[in-house]
């Protein structure tokens, strides 16, 4: 780096000068920019579309809610066999088991650090979504105490048979006069504890229910939000938005606005192969974005791409005026 | 106590080998006041393209003030007030001519070999600005408690947890998002944008390809 000791005034020697005034230009710019931003913050406005509840699902999708929480109860939702960093103790889980068992756990050769990590976020679906809520909204609920009573004190097996028969009660399921219908079947207490925390969640309980930490505050959304994640409910207004990965929505957002559109070189590999059909796709696009990053990073230092922009030449359109005077004072060529 | 003690200011203010010395001298040596403030610069630097940095950092003084506005406030604020949401739209659009500007600024200096003749560094730096800029801007989406900031963290979680970051890097955790995108990520932007200026400053605006010092 010997050429970085070159001060200023050997750099410039013989360089023609112009008066620049930075301050002036800073100023100016800076105008200009607030007078666009504010035009468009006026006549345009940003998007605001209200967030999604608990409560608003369980009254738009009843039935979709019930079996989201039929298939938490069972462990068989993506948060509920999820893995690190939010279920499944890493020692318990190696690179095998987590590419048989289908949790979200992605891998490459033997590159597992969403295992290495650990889990540092516990989600117990069962409990997080169903058991718990329901017990802590029990009181009074002579009904719903019994039913609890009789699914814990079950054998896991019972349990798991009467949830499977529930689960596929709830694909003909029926809503009427806003009450969620299922066919008479072996479900044991099941229907009882599904209808309360349906009941519980359109009157807006179990968006409380689901925060309820034991501690006055809590700004850490991770277990509704997986929940809604979980649904169908969620995702269809997002699709309807064009938010899905498919539908290059990261670079989306909801109306017509810009979203974060710096993001299409990362959106553009989940919409083609082998990516978009893997099943470690998000590891293996963070990978090629992380590889590339660094290429951008290490350009001065790779040859090639550093003289890519010397042989397309677009530097004699930028300073055509600089070259052309460059040209003008060189001495004539001898013939 | 040392032992140069004099009976009053006056005379050269300089002990020796004090730290603060060798950092005012070395300050002195390379960034003097005059190529931190120049008023003459190679006639070359007239050309637009040199706009693009300029505007970027007009942009973001935008997004800094509508930003301390918007967090002086609350969170909630803009969901509920008129005035919240107009300064949120500051904020939004002014984000987006942030990273406007910086694109074309970074290809411009692509295309401008702008790392050459010492300046690697001053390249660097502004790709690092690049990534966090980023980072900070996707932790604003996910803190603006509305349907879009709960899409953006459910679908986002995988790839952040794939990589396991998800471990210390909660995209569901409001608190944890919000927090870094008031404080930290912000401090680092505008750090790291100063120093990327000073770096400019010191070296001088890179001569067109071919013209390089040799």
């Amino acid at each position: 780096m010997k050429r970085s000791k070159i001060d200023q005034a050997t750099y410039y020697r013989g360089v023609p000068t112009a008066p620049y005034d930075l301050v002036k230009e800073i100023s100016v710019a800076l105008v200009v920019i607030l007078v666009a931003v504010l035009a468009l913050a006026f006549v345009l406005s940003s998007p605001d579309v209200p967030p999604v509840t608990i409560q608003t699902w369980a009254h738009a999708a009843p039935v979709d809610f019930m079996q989201t929480a039929t298939a938490e109860l069972q462990g068989d939702t993506i948060s509920a066999d999820y893995g690190p960093p939010y279920n499944i103790d890493a020692d318990g889980l190696d690179q095998k088991e987590a590419s048989t068992e289908g949790t979200s756990v992605q891998t490459w050769g033997p590159l597992a650090p969403q295992i290495w990590a650990g889990v540092h976020q516990p989600v117990e679906a069962p409990q997080a979504y169903v058991t718990i809520p329901l017990n802590l909204a029990s009181v009074g609920r002579p009904a719903l105490v019994a039913a609890l009573r009789q699914y814990q004190q079950a054998p896991v097996s019972q349990e798991q048979a009467w949830l499977t028969s529930y689960s596929t009660a709830l694909q003909h399921a029926q809503v009427n006069h806003q009450q969620v219908v299922v066919n008479g079947g072996a479900y044991g207490p099941v229907n009882v504890m599904m209808q309360s925390l349906l009941a519980d969640a359109r009157a807006g309980a179990l968006d409380s229910l689901l925060m309820h930490s034991g501690k006055f505050y809590d700004v850490n959304y991770t277990e509704p939000l997986l929940f809604l994640g979980d649904g169908g409910y969620l995702p269809n207004l997002a699709a309807a938005q064009k938010l899905t990965g498919s539908q290059w929505g990261m670079m989306n957002e909801t109306g017509r606005y810009p979203g974060q559109s710096w993001l299409w070189l990362f959106t553009l590999w989940y919409q083609i192969p082998p990516y978009n059909s893997a099943s470690n796709a998000d590891l293996l696009v963070v990978l090629t974005i992380g590889f590339l990053t660094t290429l951008l990073l290490l350009v001065p230092f790779i040859p090639g791409l550093r003289d890519l922009p010397r042989w397309l030449g677009l530097h004699r359109l930028v300073w055509r005026e600089h070259y052309r005077l460059v040209k003008e004072a060189a001495p004539p060529k001898r013939e | 106590m040392s032992a140069d003690v004099r009976p009053d200011a006056t005379g050269p203010d300089e002990t020796g080998h004090s730290w603060t010395g060798f950092l005012r001298r070395t300050l002195q040596r390379e960034l003097p006041i005059e190529h931190l403030l120049p008023e003459r610069e190679p006639a070359y630097v007239g050309s637009w393209v040199y706009i693009f940095g300029v505007v970027t950092i007009a942009s973001l003084v935008l997004v800094v003030a509508s930003g301390v506005v918007l967090a002086f406030f609350g969170p909630q604020w803009w969901h509920v007030s008129p005035q919240g949401h107009f300064f949120n739209s500051i904020h939004f659009w002014s984000v987006q001519m942030f990273f406007i500007f910086m694109v074309l600024h970074l290809w411009g200096q692509y295309f401008a070999q702008g790392w050459r003749d010492g300046r690697a560094v001053t390249w660097m730096v502004g790709v690092v600005i690049f990534l966090i800029a980023i980072v900070t801007a996707f932790t604003g989406y996910v803190s603006q408690s509305n349907f879009d900031a709960q899409w953006i963290a459910v679908n986002a979680k995988d790839a952040i947890n794939a990589t396991g970051a998800g471990a210390f890097f909660n995209v569901l955790n409001f608190g944890q998002m919000y927090g870094l995108h008031v404080m930290l990520f912000p401090i680092l932007v505008v750090g790291l944008v100063a120093f990327h200026v000073i770096l400019v400053r010191i070296r001088g605006v890179v001569k067109p390809p071919d013209e390089a010092a040799s």
